[in-house]
């Protein structure tokens, strides 16, 4: 790890001034993700802009029965909240199916958005890497890949975003608020913050340098049967291999997001117009420019025969 | 003392300690954070600086140059430890890959430096500040490419690396029911709880090393020696140890490193070996290959039994003796067994828990469950079938117990075995597929020589003294009880003090030889010990009788207390074994039974219920061992389902090296477990009549995982662990 310096910031326009107009600054909220890298020297901030001090941990009702979860609220506090536990069922799965008590009891909600790949090649600097360290290459392609995405991959880089609660934010449609270094606020649907790897996988959203998250807004709740069904080989406490968020209707229509297949949370609203057809025609959309590796390519099937059992359980 | 013939009746057996399942007499100091381990000893000696290892960035090649300049510019830096200029390094006995490496790197992660500062944050943060230039070499990282170039292997401790009996060839040709499958094993990392971590202070030449070991001479001894220095200048102190499983039983970089960085910095230097690197700085239980050959008569009888197994290690390491007990746990005329071993530059392969015995079970358990399903036959059945007692390849040796039949059967009827569909597939509850599987446990028992010191003092309380560990096995409560047994005092009356190179020399913790090597030791110093009390009351030692606190004999009695005198007495003797491991073949067996669940829908597998039941000589204290037999069959789960450091084949490097991507089981994973004991005394193996048993308990629980996983789908699956995309392409459709 590096020394830094370290402020606490007063407001979150201020943060992001601050955070713009110090060289290699970083925010740091729960520090689960960050402290982690940083003894890594994987991530070397000179700077840290501390946002926990922020009044950003409140849950709110929107005007239109919606919920505005402030970037701060805990993994865990969000997944016990009351709205949540009953409107957003698909929500609170997913936090609990996430890490372990502990982390959850630090992690908050902006800083689970903004974690980092969990590829093993990311963790190991001795290596190349093109997402620690551009142009180096990508160790992962030909090597272990087993953990790694299937859609969406490049050239650059096959690393999954590892979230399990940004998946249950896809589909749930949330809008991710910021303010910007400038004081200016701005609202991001959750499909665009995170980027596909391209060739430059090192840029992984598409906030600015210094934007700050405030906020994470879910619509008004849309009902049906929510389910989050992760698979792993161990029973707790890893990664998905595949995860699969659903809501799902009376009519048999309904959302699918799934985790663990690509850089980002995978959704494509066009695949959902299949979900009366079943599993198969979902996943065959879902992944129709699907690239797997020898070592991934079962999380095709697994995921199929995932989301399948999840609609047989959410249709009863 | 020395043990050359079966034990009679002997003080131990009163059994008013022995035998009682006593809590840990060291339990609260562990449950109140108060147990001191290596890298908290902050009180034993002052102005302790901080070392950071730096391992290797390559698996092979050399090193040209380092560049220290920024490091040593850096904050609070001390010193820097490189082969440069570490002065002259001779190489212990038992490690293979040099501790230190460079110019020459033998494997990825091998320690190349040492940065010493200040404070941990200065040491890590310098550490980082190294250039190393290095050339990369093509190394050899891939165990099946190595298979045809591998040779065999010098005969070691797991015995030669051809054994043959009988014409095996033509006796499998002719067997009308054949067996020819092959299996694969993984790396696998030790993965304890405390990594290997050490305090190392020098005063003048003599050096002292607080640290965490499970062999204290043999560390002691290798450390000296890897130094050049005599070993009575080294003292090696290791009272509490978080875990080992083999992965502390030898000298290892932490503690030359803080050697080497103490003389350099001249003052006190801790140092812990950072997660990331363990598991390709340190040693693991190396993969195997293994081809097994059964041939059978149609009514189960083995004529023919074959076992292979390739393995690979660094220059100067062994193999992985996977074959070891298919030479003795089942009957059968024709056999052979072969270990080969390959060249690989992968780091050094060494002992795992059970090593050689742990992976060659989780091969041939599977077979023996094949060669049934191909009988038609129960696999239990099929197992008592062809038991033996006696060595196979040596009738005149008889096993000196073998419950294997019992435990089987007191298994079968205490788990429900007679409910297993023999069917696979057939079994549904929910969305879980149900299946049943069993194996053999069998680990054998080793005799080893075993040194204490035991002091009584006025106060009536008697002391023992040996350089014996607790690896968390519950090493300080059988020592106790054995001395409080012996002696004839209530286990409040007894001192124990471990894990210290001044002490006697002990058998050390390792091979499952630690509780009955280590308590028979401490026998035969209580033996002597009652000897000079008997002799100094003017009492026939024959006759002089010690309960209560005190020594009777006729119609005199003397408190102990008194006995000892203002200057107390002290004997010293170590228990040394004759030719009874040799006239007898000393084994320990078990077997293990397994129903897990695999999802339907997404092959997840998850172990619902698990039973084993042991035969293990005399139990020592049935808490203690049956927590041995609980947590190895926690690691059995891990080795059957997850466990598993992937091999990086182009750079050379295990590369899930932290705790996140190198899985082990977590509670969730772990249903109810169950275990017995059966009751069995075994006078040939000591004294204490008592055999190992923690290191049986991992012995054919993969095995079992994976045979209950067949039962459940119908699908075998020969290479571990079982994950479920070994299952997914084969399990039916579903809407
Ligand atoms: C052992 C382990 C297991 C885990 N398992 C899982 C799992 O199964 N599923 C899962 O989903 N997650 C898992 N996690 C990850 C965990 O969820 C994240 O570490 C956590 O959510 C990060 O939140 P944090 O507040 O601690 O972020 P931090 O570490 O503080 O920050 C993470 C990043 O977000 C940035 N950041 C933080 N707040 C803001 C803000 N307001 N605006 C802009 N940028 C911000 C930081 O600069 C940093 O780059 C695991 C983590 C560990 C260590
Ligand atoms: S997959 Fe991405 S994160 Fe992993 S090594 Fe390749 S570039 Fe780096």
């Amino acid at each position: 790890m590096r020394a830094f310096s370290y402020t606490r910031a007063q407001s979150p326009a201020e943060a992001a001034s601050a955070a713009a107009h110090t060289d290699n600054a970083k925010f740091i909220a729960g520090g689960t993700n960050l402290l982690d890298l940083m003894k890594l020297e994987i991530e070397t901030p000179a700077h840290l802009i501390d946002v926990n001090g922020l009044a950003l941990d409140r849950i709110e009702e929107t005007p239109d029965g919606g919920l505005r979860i402030g970037a701060l609220v805990r993994n865990t506090d969000l997944a016990a909240n009351e709205r949540v536990r009953r409107d957003y069922a698909v929500l609170s799965r997913a936090l609990l199916a996430g890490a372990s008590g502990q982390l959850r009891n630090k992690a908050t909600t902006a800083g689970n958005l903004l974690q980092r790949t969990r590829c093993p090649y990311f963790y190991d600097t001795n290596l190349p890497c093109n997402k620690r360290k551009p142009g180096s290459g990508c160790a992962a392609i030909g090597g272990a890949s087993r953990q790694h995405a299937v859609v969406g991959v490049s050239e650059a880089c096959i690393a999954t975003h590892p979230s399990d609660m940004a998946v249950a934010m896809r589909a749930l449609d949330a809008t991710v608020e910021t303010v910007r270094p400038d004081g200016a606020a701005r609202t991001i649907p959750i499909a665009e913050l995170h980027r596909l790897p391209g060739d430059s996988p090192e840029i992984e959203t598409t906030l600015q340098p210094g934007e700050l998250i405030t906020a994470v807004t879910l619509p008004k709740p849309v009902g049906g049967t929510q389910a989050y069904r992760k698979v792993r080989d161990r029973a707790s406490y890893a990664f998905a291999l595949v995860s699969v968020a659903a809501i799902v209707q009376p009519d048999g229509t309904g959302r699918v997001a799934l985790g663990g297949v690509a850089h980002k949370p995978w959704r494509v609203e066009a695949a959902e117009a299949e979900l009366p057809r079943g599993a198969k025609a979902v996943t065959a959309r879902l992944f129709a420019d699907a690239k797997p590796t020898q070592d991934n390519a079962f999380k095709l099937p697994l995921a199929e025969r995932t989301l399948a059992a999840v609609l047989r359980e959410a249709r009863g | 003392m020395r043990f050359e013939h079966p034990a009679t009746f002997n003080p131990i057996d009163q059994l008013k300690v022995v035998g009682h399942p006593t809590s840990r007499i060291e339990g609260p100091l562990k449950t109140t954070g108060t147990a001191p381990y290596a890298y908290e000893r902050h009180d034993v000696v002052p102005n302790q600086a901080y070392g950071y290892i730096v391992g290797a960035a390559i698996g092979k090649g050399r090193i040209n140059a380092i560049d220290l300049a920024a490091a040593k510019d850096a904050p609070g830096v001390l010193a820097i430890v490189t082969a440069d200029n570490a002065g002259k390094l001779g190489k212990g006995e038992r490690n293979a890959a040099p501790l230190l490496g460079g110019p020459e790197i033998a494997h990825y992660h091998q320690a190349v430096a040492l940065v010493v500062a200040e404070t941990f944050e200065q040491a890590r943060a310098a550490a980082q500040l190294l250039r190393i230039d290095y050339s990369k070499a093509d190394g050899k990282f891939d165990l099946a490419a190595g298979v045809d170039g591998a040779i065999a292997p010098k005969p070691s401790f797991g015995g030669p690396a051809d054994t043959a009996v009988g014409t095996f060839a033509s006796a499998f040709a002719a067997a009308p029911v054949q067996l020819d499958a092959r299996y694969t094993t993984p790396d696998q990392g030790h993965a304890m709880m405390e990594p290997h971590a050490s305090i190392a202070a020098w005063d003048g030449d003599k050096l002292t090393v607080w640290t965490s070991n499970q062999m204290i001479a043999w560390g002691a001894g290798d450390l000296a020696q890897t130094l050049g220095i005599p070993k009575d200048k080294v003292r090696l102190i290791s009272p509490y140890i978080g875990g080992g499983f083999g992965g502390k039983l030898f000298l290892r970089a932490d503690v030359l490193l803080a050697a080497l960085g103490a003389r350099a910095a001249k003052r006190p230097v801790k140092v812990a070996l950072q997660r990331p690197l363990m598991f390709n700085n340190t040693t693991h239980r190396p993969a195997t290959i293994q081809r097994i050959r059964i041939g059978a008569d149609r009514d189960g009888t083995i004529t023919a039994i074959g076992h292979e197994s390739w393995s690979g290690n660094v220059k100067d390491g062994e193999a992985e003796t996977a074959v070891s007990q298919t030479r003795l746990l089942y009957a059968g005329a024709n056999r052979m067994t072969a270990m080969r071993l390959a060249a690989l530059d992968l780091p050094e392969g060494n002992a795992m828990r059970a090593p050689g015995e742990a992976s060659g079970m989780m091969a041939l358990e599977i077979a023996i469950d094949e060669l049934a399903e191909k009988l038609g036959m129960d696999p239990v059945a099929l197992r008592i079938k062809n038991d033996t007692q006696v060595d196979p390849e040596h009738p005149e040796r008889r096993f000196s117990q073998r419950q294997f039949v019992q435990c089987l059967n007191e298994g079968a009827a205490r788990f429900g075995w007679s409910q297993r569909n023999p069917k696979p597939g057939q079994v549904r509850d929910g969305r879980w597929l149900v299946g049943m599987g069993v194996a053999a446990a069998f680990r054998n028992n080793l005799v080893t020589k075993s040194g204490a010191r035991v002091r009584l003092d006025q106060q009536g309380v008697v002391t023992v003294e040996t350089d014996m560990t607790d690896i968390g096995t519950g090493s300080y409560t059988i020592i106790a009880q054995t001395a409080a047994e012996m002696m004839g005092v209530p286990l409040e009356k007894v001192v124990v003090r471990l894990g210290d190179s001044d002490f006697p020399v002990s058998c050390g913790s390792g091979g499952q030889w630690g509780g009955n090597n280590s308590t028979a030791g401490v026998y035969a110093a209580c033996v002597k010990l009652r000897e000079a009390i008997a002799q100094k009351l003017g009492f026939n030692s024959d006759e002089a009788e010690f309960a209560d606190g005190l020594v009777r004999a006729g119609n005199r009695s003397v408190p102990l207390a008194q006995a000892a005198g203002q200057d107390g007495l002290v004997a010293e003797d170590a228990i040394e074994y004759g030719d009874l491991a040799k006239t007898w073949q000393q084994s320990t067996f078990g077997a293990h039974f397994v129903e897990v669940g695999v999802d339907a829908d997404t092959a997840e597998i998850r172990v619902r219920r698990m039973l084993a039941v042991c035969a293990a000589g005399r139990i020592l204290n049935p808490k203690a061992a049956r927590s041995q037999v609980i947590g190895a069959m926690t690691m059995g789960v891990g080795a059957a389902l997850m466990e598993d450091l992937v091999v990086d084949k182009r750079h050379g490097l295990f590369i899930n090296h932290d705790l996140a991507s190198y899985e082990v089981p977590v509670h969730a994973d772990i249903p109810h477990q169950d275990m017995v004991f059966l009751d069995e005394t075994d006078p040939v193996s000591s004294p204490m009549k008592a055999k190992g048993v923690a290191e049986l308990g991992i012995c054919g629980v993969a095995a079992a995982v994976a045979n209950a996983v067949h039962n459940a789908t119908g699908i075998r699956v020969r290479d571990y662990p079982i994950t479920l995309d070994k299952l997914i392409g084969q399990l039916p459709e579903v809407g």
